[in-house]
């Protein structure tokens, strides 16, 4: 899954660059969102779902421990107030 | 009672309401540095949310963004929200629950910490101290000059009497200091705790108040459609993000007209963004990861899975916060008074202000006031984590670090702290009295660049065994000689005002000095000896 991830942020990159509405703002989204300003809130969604699918799929193992341990007290260093 | 005074008085309300929380949260303070510094490590998902959002988002996002739109049009969003769309979540995934991570473990309360122990090198928290203060300074100098133009904006014909040079309004010095004042108060009354707490409120204010606005301006402007299609008509090219022949073309028979006496708008000129400008950007979301005011909100977090809603939403409240400013900034280029003047006047000094008077001129009174108080919220929710990043760092890195444990009381070192936040607002607000016309935009930019040129540093502490303490260095040194020669040159060259973006070898120039600070960072790392096996294994060796 991790593999898919990175292909996903690569085609996030690759999309963001946008040249096929460089020179037009039409079609209006809604009547009112020129299509490139439109393009790019779907990549902000699209960011959303590829965030979303790493944390389900690619969660570091580390920090379950650190996680797990959070019970206990955390060393702080010259804890002074 | 007129609009002015109203605004005034709505405005004063907001503050008296943060101080409130400022003082309802010091009931919960616990009197430990932990609980001042990282709220005893006890913030949940939907709070460490809030307070990541409302700390990165500030008045770059909000004055800055339709600031930029009115003048560039509608490529900043791709520029800035698509960009840190991605990679701000990458960043809160790879570089935040690992240092949250490693912050659990070893009770770091500063980058600082971490990078000290990570390179094994006490002198490199001394060569970090200065470069993060540094360009945490022109942070903290987006937000004054933003808050303070907003409200000198807003406030006109309040007091016509007392301050005849702003037409009444609260003049932009007496601004600056309130809002500075207000925000140091409630951080020392509540410490991160007090900050997150207000943020989330914050936050809210600043994302609901700012669809309430784009609704409303909307509404003035005849609907959004009508909105759109009178820029079309008049400035095309800032709909898109090339410009063509046939936009010239537009341009100057809009600007013949104008100059005829038969148009009351004077036209943009069209905008060009180059493919590889619009690219460079990509590298500017990268300064999240040295964000030392984010940081220490990371460490706040009572568990690592909190920072999924933040991987997840982060962008979704950027498009929210973004994309109503953006329009309303591209709107303004065409917008029109039901009289049929121009809502922005044809010669204006400073587009930091397009916002403010989009409101004070198309919404309705209260509603001004309280869109004014969703500005000061985005921009005093990162003020606040700024302020107690600084007294932080200087508590912990400097003054705990170097001086002997029993040599000061608890309570001298916290006021050490204090005063040295309150020395780095004064000459913050100095600052912004002499730079008040700044592109907020423009600084923005530099001061991103800025951390994203440290942001390779904690990529190799995290992942790359193989850097050393004097790859360490050369990351450091680079970032601050290439940024500061940069930033020099620019500065004699375009002064961060205009419409004029500063380019080297046609990048923008965040795109060279994260190469350089690379690049030095790792040959000298290859050059030099490994780090000790001890050091690898506390970072590296598998968490039992």
């Amino acid at each position: 899954m991790k593999y898919v991830i990175y292909a996903l942020l690569l085609l996030l990159i690759v999309l963001h660059q946008d040249f096929w509405n460089w020179h037009r703002y039409e079609p209006l989204i809604f009547g009112f969102i020129p299509v490139g300003l439109a393009h790019h809130v779907g990549i902000s969604l699209a960011a959303a779902v590829v965030g979303g699918l790493a944390v389900k799929y690619c969660w570091p193992a580390g920090v379950d421990v650190a996680d797990s341990a959070r019970a206990a007290n955390t060393p702080e260093r010259k804890g002074r107030a | 009672m007129n609009s002015g005074q109203l605004a005034v008085g709505v405005i004063a309300a907001y503050l008296v309401l943060l101080l409130a929380i400022g003082v309802l949260s010091n009931r919960f303070f616990r009197g430990t540095a932990a609980d001042y510094f990282v709220a005893s490590r006890g913030i949940g998902p939907f709070v460490l949310l809030m307070s990541v959002f409302g700390t990165t988002m500030t008045s770059f996002a909000i004055i800055g963004s339709s600031a930029e739109a009115f003048t560039a049009g509608i490529g900043v969003y791709g520029k800035m929200v698509s960009w840190s769309g991605i990679f701000h979540s990458v960043c809160f995934f790879l570089i935040g629950v690992r240092l949250w991570a490693f912050g659990k473990r070893y009770g770091y309360q500063t980058q600082i910490q971490f990078f000290r122990d990570r390179f094994d090198s006490d002198k490199l928290g001394l060569l970090l101290f200065p470069a993060l203060v540094g360009l945490v300074v022109p942070y903290l100098l987006m937000g004054v000059i933003g808050a303070a133009t907003a409200i000198e904006s807003i406030t006109v014909g309040a007091f016509p009497a007392l301050f005849e040079a702003t037409k009444g309004g609260i003049p932009f010095w007496l601004a600056g200091a309130v809002v500075c004042l207000v925000t140091l108060t409630y951080v020392f009354f509540g410490g991160v705790r007090g900050a997150a707490w207000a943020n989330t409120f914050q936050t809210l204010v600043f994302v609901v108040l700012g669809i309430v606005t784009f609704a409303v301006i909307a509404d003035r402007l005849g609907g959004p459609v009508a909105a759109t299609r009178q820029v079309a008509e008049l400035n095309p090219a800032h709909l898109k993000l090339g410009a063509t022949e046939a936009d010239e073309q537009v341009f100057r028979q809009r600007m013949a007209e104008f100059e005829a006496g038969t148009s009351k708008i004077k036209p943009r000129h069209p905008h060009e963004i180059p493919p590889a400008v619009f690219f460079t950007y990509i590298f500017i979301p990268f300064s999240v990861a040295m964000f030392p005011h984010l940081f220490q909100h990371w460490l706040t977090a009572r568990s690592g899975k909190s920072f999924g809603l933040v991987v997840v939403a982060h962008p979704l409240l950027m498009m929210l916060t973004w994309l109503p400013c953006v329009l309303i900034g591209v709107w303004a280029t065409a917008a029109l008074m039901p009289d049929g003047s121009p809502v922005i006047p044809a010669k204006l000094d400073n587009a930091n202000a397009v916002l403010p008077m989009m409101v004070n001129k198309l919404a309705p009174t209260v509603i001004g006031g309280l869109l004014v108080a969703g500005v000061l919220a985005a921009i005093m929710s990162s003020l606040d984590s700024q302020f107690i990043c600084l007294g932080s760092i200087f508590t912990n890195d400097i003054v705990n670090h170097y001086i002997e444990k029993d040599r000061l009381s608890d309570r001298n070192v916290l006021l050490l702290g204090r005063m040295f936040t309150v020395i780095v607002a004064v000459v913050t607000y100095l600052l912004a009295l002499l730079t008040r016309q700044a592109s907020v935009f423009r600084l923005g930019v530099w001061c991103f660049t800025g951390f994203a040129s440290l942001a390779p540093l904690v990529f190799a502490a995290l992942y790359w065994k193989r850097v050393t303490k004097a790859g360490a260095y050369a990351c450091v040194l680079t970032a601050w000689g290439v940024g500061a020669a940069l930033f020099i040159w620019a500065y004699a060259t375009t002064e961060l005002k205009g419409d004029q973006e500063f380019l080297v070898w046609g990048v923008m120039p965040v795109a060279i000095n994260v190469a350089a600070a690379t690049l030095a960072m790792i040959v000298v790392s290859l050059l030099t000896r490994p780090p000790p096996r001890e050091t690898l294994d506390k970072f590296f060796a598998p968490a039992k």
